[in-house]
């Protein structure tokens, strides 16, 4: 279910650390949606890259992060060459991941998983084990 | 010793409230040169008025110094006043004790002491103040025109109408401008040649407008009512006096070459007009296409054909100029991500209005430029380049909201079982009956408006795929288009940085002519006697322009209403004694008042453009440069009293 916006949660969490944290202004999209229209992974997405700003931008970030859109994003920065306003939303979608992660959740135990997988598995897969499963 | 005279007003408690008049009074009462004080609660009333006056006569007094409010109030007033009896004007000062005293101090103490610095401070001023004439210079009652497309024409018009001599001058061979151009026009539907072509011709026959075509002014001297320009009038290779218009040239000459004004959909001979009601109703060659086969010349009737012809050039004296030099789109070239404008079934709403004109190549019958088909899929782009600070245009263009609105009602018209798609980001329709308009084209023609930017578009078997999003229900959107209208910018015409240059007026970040004040004077440009209408000076539509152009030749008018014009005689001289003609002010003058005679070794002023900033006093390093009534010894004087 979606959250009403009211006096309560509109823009209640700190943009200024957010800002800081992407180093963009989410208030220069003014919605056009073209993020959306040339992002290859959109159709694989719960929000759409343009949905994910306007999102922030009334300060519902836990709604943001209940879906799959940022984990889905590929970085390939498609959006942020096509925006009119030079917003990179790449490196939003990375600002929202990063919030994530610092919240240091880990829901994977390294030490519980047995030896012999562990040699198997490759470096990489556990390092996106730790920046992907952490919700 | 000037015998000054100093008058305080209370302005009810606004004053008198912070400030002890009687107090001040008394000190000022003391101070050098000071004859007469004396204080009124409203100094501005008439009564007041008087009293100052009688005190000038009794008193015998050489100056006033009225210490109230603001000057930009009441300078005005109290220096009409004193002339009524003999006193020189600018032997009125005022020293404002209301702005920069009593309303920004609680301190009656504090408030008090300034006020009688304030006014002491302006007594010195006052007595170096020398009376001075207003300067006069005649009135040139003539104007000039740049630009014959519907802000031009009207504007020239108004003038004409009034009464007042006017010259003409457009680039094209024809007048008309943009505006012959369209088919029909919002929200009105009508067509757009029908209520043109009538004032084409107005202008043509009006006895007090001469007509320049296929010419461009190529210098402008002097200064507002008395400009003079040069004007260089293009070899038309054909003889105007003798050309009737006929046409025989036209139909027998053997080359064809796609036509600007059907914007190359369709063509034109290398001898034509750029469209059949053009006026002058006279030819052109152009001459890069030309092959001197000399068929027209066999054709014509009256002999006109003469390739000898040269450019020429003629000199005009004016009082007042009109700049209305309208807009350009802006090239589909600059528009990769829309095909670059390469892809023949994607252009611009220009064309597309060709597509639907009744005259236009096609008789008005849609058809996409790369087969002739009739397109059925027809995708409309808003925003092709305005609106994008990060590529394009940073501006909305204003007006293709509502055309293309037009251009989708009008394909659906022409095309019943056509269906249209509108990609859009806002609908700006804030004119009058324009929203009405707009949703007509929703509701009625069920237009699809799809909310949000295409990203790109590519050709595919004949068709031309266009990639966007609707953001209103988070959808990707793929539509194989028969045809694609972008609306994009408005931009200034090409060679606004001469124009601006010649013509000494400022252009913004985006090439728009700058006006005076974006509020207050938004048809006069910063220099005197120069106007502006039209798109020049911002994207706009038709009744806008029009509105605007009225505005200016008011203006004009207003000027040309008596023969001699005033100006304020506070300018900066030239002391030719002390000025070593190094020049330097010459360049800090943004009027371009000052110049350097090289002979007499020093620097000359043209009182008439002075507009008394300054900036040449402060520059200047011998002192040479004073404003008159503000020269560096008054202003010591002044801050010795306030400092004293
Ligand atoms: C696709 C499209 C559709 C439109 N549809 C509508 C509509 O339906 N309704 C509406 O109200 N508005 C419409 N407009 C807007 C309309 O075209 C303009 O408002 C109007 O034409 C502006 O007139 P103008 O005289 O300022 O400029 P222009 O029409 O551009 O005229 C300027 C003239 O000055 C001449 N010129 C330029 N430089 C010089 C020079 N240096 N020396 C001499 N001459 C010079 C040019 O040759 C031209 O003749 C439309 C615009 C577009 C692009
Ligand atoms: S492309 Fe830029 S302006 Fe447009 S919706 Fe995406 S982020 Fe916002
Ligand atoms: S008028 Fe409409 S289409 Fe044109 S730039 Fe402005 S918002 Fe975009």
């Amino acid at each position: 279910m979606n959250n009403k916006l009211t006096l309560e949660n509109i823009q209640q969490f700190d943009l200024d650390e957010f800002q800081e944290i992407s180093g963009e202004n989410i208030f220069a999209c003014y919605q056009c949606g073209n993020c959306s229209a040339g992002c290859p992974a959109a159709d694989f997405m719960d929000l759409a890259p343009h949905e994910v700003i306007r999102l922030l931008q009334l300060g519902q970030i836990d709604e943001v992060v209940k879906t799959n859109t940022v984990w889905i994003c590929a970085a390939c920065v498609t959006c942020r060459v096509r925006c009119p306003k030079g917003v990179d939303l790449s490196k939003i979608m990375e600002a929202v991941r990063q919030i994530v992660l610092r919240k240091k959740n880990n829901y994977v135990d390294l030490n519980k998983i047995e030896s012999e997988l562990r040699e198997k598995l490759p470096q990489i897969a556990l390092v996106g084990n730790f920046r992907k499963f952490t919700l | 010793m000037k015998r000054i005279g100093v008058f305080i007003c209370h302005c009810g408690i606004n004053i008198a409230g912070t400030v002890d008049i009687e107090k001040l009074t008394s000190q000022i009462k003391e101070y050098p040169n000071v004859v007469h004080v004396e204080n009124y609660k409203y100094m501005c009333s008439s009564p007041g008025q008087q009293l100052i006056n009688q005190q000038i006569m009794d008193k015998n007094l050489d100056a006033v110094v009225v210490a109230a409010c603001s000057p930009s109030l009441h300078e005005n007033t109290f220096r009409t006043s004193v002339q009524r009896v003999e006193m020189n004007p600018y032997n009125c000062e005022i020293a404002n004790i209301r702005e920069q005293c009593s309303w920004v101090h609680d301190d009656k103490q504090i408030a008090t002491d300034k006020a009688a610095k304030i006014i002491k401070s302006m007594v010195e001023k006052t007595v170096l103040d020398e009376p001075l004439m207003p300067i006069t210079v005649p009135v040139n009652r003539k104007a000039l025109v740049i630009g014959g497309g519907v802000a031009g024409m009207q504007a020239a018009l108004n003038i004409a109408n009034n009464g007042y001599e006017v010259i003409l001058v457009e680039r094209e061979s024809s007048i008309g401008g943009h505006m012959a151009m369209l088919s029909e026009t919002f929200p009105t539907l009508d067509c757009s040649q029908c209520i043109l072509t009538p004032k084409m011709v107005e202008v043509d026959q009006h006895p007090n407008i001469t007509l320049i075509t296929y010419s461009e002014v190529v210098e402008v001297s002097g200064f507002v009512g008395n400009f003079k320009v040069k004007i260089k009038q293009k070899a038309k290779y054909v003889d105007w006096e003798k050309c009737n218009g006929c046409g025989d040239c036209i139909t027998e000459c053997p080359i064809n070459t796609p036509s600007e004004f059907e914007q190359q959909l369709g063509e034109r001979h290398a001898i034509y007009r750029p469209f059949p009601q053009a006026v002058p109703n006279k030819v052109i060659v152009d001459m890069d296409e030309c092959i001197q086969c000399m068929v027209c010349q066999v054709f014509c009737p009256t002999d006109a054909i003469d390739f000898n012809q040269k450019d020429s050039i003629v000199e005009q004296e004016v009082g007042a100029i009109v700049l209305a030099t309208g807009y350009q789109l802006y090239s589909l070239k600059n528009l990769p991500e829309y095909g670059g404008g390469e892809i023949e079934d994607v252009i611009d709403g220009l064309a597309f209005e060709r597509l639907l004109s009744a005259s236009g190549p096609t008789q008005g019958v849609v058809k996409r430029p790369s087969d002739g088909k009739i397109p059925q899929d027809v995708v409309f782009i808003q925003c092709a380049g305005s609106r994008d600070p990060e590529n394009h245009m940073p501006y909305c263009s204003r007006i293709c909201c509502m055309y293309t609105a037009k251009h989708a009602m009008l394909y659906k018209h022409r095309v019943h079982q056509g269906r249209a798609y509108i990609f859009y980001m806002d609908i700006r329709s804030g004119g009058k009956d324009y929203e009405e308009f707009v949703q007509r084209v929703m509701e009625e023609e069920r237009v699809v408006y799809l909310r949000g930017k295409v990203s790109r578009l590519y050709e595919e078997d004949g068709k031309v795929v266009v990639c966007g999003t609707d953001t209103l229900t988070r959808r990707n959107v793929e539509i194989k288009a028969d045809l694609v209208v972008t609306a994009t910018p408005i931009r200034p015409i090409e060679d606004i940085d001469q124009l601006s240059k010649l013509f000494k007026i400022s252009i913004n970040q985006n090439g728009f002519l700058t006006e005076a004040h974006p509020k207050l004077r938004p048809v006069e440009s910063l220099t005197s006697g120069i106007y502006l209408a039209g798109c020049a000076q911002a994207p706009r539509d038709i009744p806008d322009t029009v509105a605007q152009a009225s505005g200016a030749a008011s203006m004009v008018c207003a000027l040309f209403s008596s023969d001699q014009l005033y100006h304020d005689p506070i300018i900066a001289g030239v002391d030719e004694d002390l000025c070593s003609g190094c020049g330097i002010c010459v360049g800090v003058c943004p009027y371009s008042a000052r110049t350097l005679n090289r002979e007499k070794g020093i620097v000359e002023v043209n009182e008439v453009l002075c507009e008394a900033c300054g900036a040449c006093s402060a520059a200047c390093p011998s002192g040479a440069a004073q404003q008159r009534n503000f020269t560096d010894i008054q202003l010591k004087n002044m801050v010795k009293a306030i400092l004293g």
